[in-house]
């Protein structure tokens, strides 16, 4: 029976004269997810901060965590976005076996990140790439990414990225026998970044894959909740806190919250690793579209 | 702690400032980025530089509103900065501290004040919008004239070459080769 009415109703969708309902519930989601997340930070986020701030003793850090925990508070309060850098729109997309998979759904989504910058409002800051020249709706070739999955529900999740973490990541490839080199290589990604990418950072690591599809590894793990760490995620987490580089590069022992690890199978001959760095405005939010 | 209360324009007090020191800033300050340098150096600066207070941020700005105006990373602006120094800008505002070449240049004539980075809502919470130059560059690189009121600051690099961020690298380069190399 439940098949039936399944098909049913996916007929039904395909019937509808357009599918201008399912663009503008795409949009209204897109829109809303992003207020969400630029507004509110994930609890989850929000109790790390508050626990660093309990367990730091220098006074210039316990400092800097308590004006953080002012700032979120206050945007809550408020309903502005926390950081006054909202990001480039990174989108991933759960799309369910009813929905079909077409161009008209990506635009709904471009269009659900034009009607956040214009309402929230977000900071435009997507450019091209060599003239600069800035769209003003933070829209362009690329722009939203967009990562699609199946899954049951049409679900939209947003993690809107700052850039002054986004460009303290990096990305090696390895020797397949140099799987030791990974927590060097991963404190010495904040070793350089220091307090530029404002710490305490969540950082994303991607470990196997391709070239490619080791920085989206890195860049999904940041979707992880940071409440939880395994073994590993928390000897890469000790070895980046020991280098002391503490809030805002200030000094301290919180310099990340947490480290999550994503991996996929790789070619016997390679061993990609990427580390993407996340400021403490570690912002996502999901919201399923109904329609 | 009671911070120091500054008001712009600076005079040579902040030469007496330490890094480390809290500090609360009021008065106008000018928000500038990499294009806003860039244009400065082509076409003059178009404020009073004496004594002047420079902020590394891109804010929101909604009609006449600041909405969030949080720092942005200073090192970016390495290179393009001793002009202003050389003009009589006295502090620069921003977060993540300045390479070498900037703690040098600050010896004797002014101060890095950093602002917690994000906390852009707490930053325009003590912020009034007055006035805008270089409205094309777009909101984020232009240059807006802005009236703070106790901005709540740390002094990061002084006047003596005193350098919070550069002490915490080296110690954090200490703690690395200490575990990483062999």
């Amino acid at each position: 029976m439940e098949i039936i009415i399944e098909f049913i109703s996916s007929l039904l969708m395909m019937l509808l004269p357009s599918g201008e309902r399912l663009f503008t519930a795409v949009s209204e989601a897109t829109c809303q997810a992003f207020r969400d997340a630029e507004v509110r930070l994930p609890p989850d986020v929000v109790a790390a901060i508050r626990h660093a701030a309990e367990n730091e003793t220098s006074p210039i850090a316990r400092e800097e965590l308590g004006r953080i925990l002012e700032n979120i508070s206050l945007a809550g309060r408020l309903g502005v976005p926390i950081c006054q850098d909202t990001g480039v729109p990174v989108v991933y997309l759960t799309v369910p076996p009813t929905v079909p998979l077409t161009a008209a759904l990506m635009d709904a989504v471009a269009d659900g990140v034009r009607k956040a910058t214009r309402e929230i409002p977000l900071r435009p800051n997507v450019v091209s790439p060599l003239d600069r020249r800035n769209s003003g709706d933070n829209t362009g070739p690329g722009m939203p990414a967009i990562h699609i999955r199946a899954g049951e529900r049409l679900e939209i999740t947003v993690l809107p990225k700052g850039a002054g973490a986004e460009n303290m990541s990096r990305l090696a490839m390895f020797l397949p026998t140099e799987h030791d080199r990974i927590p060097r290589f991963v404190a010495e990604t904040m070793l350089v970044a220091g307090g530029r990418p404002c710490p305490p950072v969540v950082l994303g690591v991607g470990i196997g894959g391709t070239f490619d599809g080791v920085a989206a590894l890195a860049k999904e793990a940041l979707l992880e909740p940071v409440d939880h760490m395994d073994p590993f995620e928390q000897d890469l987490c000790d070895a980046v806190n020991a280098l002391g580089i503490g809030p805002m590069g200030l000094g301290g022992k919180t310099t990340a919250l947490a480290v999550k690890v994503k991996t996929a199978s790789c070619h016997t001959a390679s061993l990609p690793v990427a580390v993407n760095v996340q400021c403490w405005a570690a912002r996502r939010a999901t919201r399923e579209v109904v329609w | 702690m009671t911070p120091v209360h500054l008001a712009t324009p600076l005079s040579r007090e902040v030469l007496d400032l330490r890094a480390g020191d809290q500090v609360t800033l009021s008065g106008t300050i000018y928000t500038a980025r990499d294009e806003a340098h860039l244009r400065m150096m082509r076409d003059g600066i178009p404020f009073d530089p004496e004594g002047a207070a420079v902020y590394h941020c891109g804010p929101v700005i909604s009609g006449s509103r600041i909405l969030a105006a949080g720092p942005t990373t200073s090192a970016r602006l390495n290179r393009l900065t001793g002009f202003l120094l050389d003009a009589g800008v006295r502090a620069l505002i921003g977060k993540g501290g300045m390479g070498s070449g900037v703690v040098d240049q600050l010896k004797g004539r002014g101060v890095y004040l950093a602002l917690t980075g994000g906390c852009a809502v707490l930053a325009a919470s003590r912020m009034t919008l007055r006035g805008v130059y270089y409205e094309d560059l777009g909101m984020a690189e232009a240059i807006w004239i802005i009236e703070a009121d106790h901005l709540p600051l740390v002094v990061g690099i002084d006047s003596r070459g005193g350098d919070l961020f550069g002490a915490v690298e080296r110690e954090a380069k200490l703690q690395f080769d200490r575990r990483f190399t062999i």
